[in-house]
């Protein structure tokens, strides 16, 4: 969905602290109404990224537009039309849930109904309760009401998910998909690689600072296809038979792990069926075939592996 | 100003004040203990201070001392713990700027300070305390006051982990307690501890009070001291003063 103006552009962007070079070169855009998200492992460069783009670091070298705003100098432009939720911290511990939203909300022009947002978050039983004493997936959640509550188009998301149990991380993601789709742009950082192929139209790998790979989650793992079928099932299969079976040397058919089994070649119609055979043959029960393509998080390691591949 | 930054210095404001309200330790420091000082020493004359008026001395110290207590220690702990929460640096990407969020922490601490010296001024004139002088000339010393410890206390906030600011913050409040000519006359003290004191902006803040309200004239010497502390101080904090801990 292009539009006009990007609603983030990063040119040859470097940020150091001291000798070590957080980001360094990085380029990417993201488009207006898209579901941006940022991996790559710790220490990669996504939060120094992520807080340049909010006003808070100043960039060594390159070009960072936010909104079509330089996020420093235009600062006082661009905040009302940014919500932030930060990777930790950003809390009163003092307040309670809706009295810090009815704060921020004060500070935006057309703010949404603080009660109706921290419905929609599932914090509406902790309305009364200090933030000091809500749990982490809580505070997790109040953090995003927060960056929510000025109606903003677009919004930075630094491991929203983090520290969430499996509803609450449902519930984010539900409301992350209707941000979506009322038009508000969405960048955000996870190590969770479910929640980049679940949500985010385009993601962008980087390691050490730099970009290693940019695109819809389906481009890079059909193009990290390979020449491997997977599957699982009972443990201690015999691989070498296997192998004989579908007409593969020893040492091709691989349990990599206990019950995962690695067939290097290509899933070929021919192959497969082989392989059904042989299964049915020795009464052997899979639990999931998988072939072509690698996951997001197969691609990722493979990506930022210490030697960078 | 227009009406949108009003209502989020206001709403601010009203967040800082409940905080403050909210935090019992720092409500004990900014009343309890300027309370407790103007009766128990206008009761007890343990120094052997031997003044004609006790209460004529102590309301005055002890409005200077309130103002310590909020304008550095209230502030300045509470600003650090913002600091380490993250907090200052949230506000940094939201529409209230750094202008707005100081105006907020203004008006929450001149609120508070109203509050400390209705009840001095109400347990002094109880205690037999009569107002001489110029009270404006007081209101205007003890605004010069707070900027000078708001400058201290946001220095120490800004440059130290929070839990170092709260020790040096309480410190610091008991040092220029002692050495601030607060609840009792400086006099007393040795003739160089005297001097270091007559230096600091704690002394320099309740020997004018005292002067204003006395129907005396206000020392020169102790408004240059007060004024230098209230220029410096504020200056020094915006130069060092770290966002993120």
């Amino acid at each position: 969905m292009p539009s006009a103006t990007p609603a983030i552009e990063v040119a040859d962007l470097e940020k150091r602290y001291g000798d070590v070079r957080a980001v360094d070169g990085l380029a990417l855009t993201v488009d207006a109404g898209e579901v941006f998200g940022l991996l790559g492992p710790n220490g990669a460069g996504k939060t120094t990224t992520v807080e340049t783009l909010e006003g808070y670091r100043r960039p060594d070298r390159g070009r960072v537009r936010v909104l079509g705003l330089d996020p420093i100098r235009d600062g006082r432009q661009l905040r009302p039309q940014i919500g932030v939720m930060l990777q930790e911290g950003g809390l009163y511990p003092g307040v309670r849930p809706l009295e810090a939203l009815r704060l921020f909300a004060a500070y935006y022009e057309h703010p949404a109904e603080p009660e109706a947002l921290l419905e929609r978050v599932g914090l509406a039983s902790a309305r009364g309760t200090y933030v000091r004493r809500l749990s982490g997936g809580q505070q997790q959640r109040l953090s995003l009401a927060l960056a929510l509550v000025g109606r903003p188009s677009l919004v930075f998301l630094d491991e929203p998910t983090a520290g969430m149990d499996p509803r609450a991380r449902a519930t984010t993601w539900e409301l992350i998909r209707r941000l979506s789709d009322d038009g508000v742009t969405v960048l955000l950082t996870t190590h969770a690689m479910d929640e980049a192929e679940q949500l985010c139209h385009r993601v962008a790998i980087i390691n050490a600072g730099r970009l290693v790979a940019c695109g819809t989650p389906e481009e890079l793992t059909l193009q990290a296809a390979s020449d491997e079928t997977r599957f699982s099932a009972p443990p201690g299969l015999d691989c070498t038979s296997l192998a004989t079976a579908v007409g593969l040397g020893d040492g091709l058919v691989i349990e990599e792990r206990p019950g995962a089994y690695l067939v290097r070649v290509d899933a070929t119609p021919q192959l497969v069926a082989t392989l059904a055979i042989w299964l049915r043959d020795h009464d052997v029960r899979i639990g999931e075939l998988r072939t072509g393509r690698r996951t997001l998080e197969e691609v990722f390691l493979n990506l930022t592996s210490e030697d960078g591949r | 100003m227009s009406a949108s930054t009003r209502r989020a210095i206001a709403a601010q404001a009203r967040v800082e004040l409940l905080l403050t309200i909210r935090r019992g330790e720092s409500l004990v420091v900014s009343l309890a203990i300027p309370v407790g000082i103007l009766v128990f020493f206008t009761k007890v004359d343990v120094t052997q201070t031997s003044l004609k008026d006790p209460v004529q001395f102590l309301v005055p110290g002890t409005l200077a001392l309130a103002v310590m207590s909020t304008a550095m220690v209230s502030l300045g702990i509470a600003t650090g713990y913002e600091r380490r929460y993250g907090v200052l640096k949230r506000l940094g990407s939201t529409p209230l700027s750094r202008g707005g969020l100081l105006a907020a922490k203004t008006i929450s601490v001149l609120a508070l300070e109203v509050l400390q010296a209705a009840v001095l001024l109400g347990v002094g004139a109880a205690l037999g305390w009569h107002a001489m002088g110029s009270i404006a000339a007081a209101v205007g010393l003890l605004l010069v006051g707070t900027v000078a410890f708001a400058g201290v206390g946001l220095f120490l906030a800004g440059l130290l982990r929070a839990e170092a600011n709260l020790a040096a913050a309480n410190g610091l409040f008991l040092l220029l307690l002692f050495l601030g000519g607060m609840a009792y006359p400086l006099a007393r003290l040795p003739g160089f501890l005297e001097t270091v004191a007559r230096g600091l902006p704690a002394a320099a803040l309740s020997d004018t009070v005292r002067q204003a309200l006395s129907a005396g004239s206000v020392s020169v010497g102790a408004l240059i001291t007060l004024g230098a502390w209230a220029v410096g101080a504020p200056l020094l904090a915006a130069r060092t003063f770290r966002w993120e801990e």
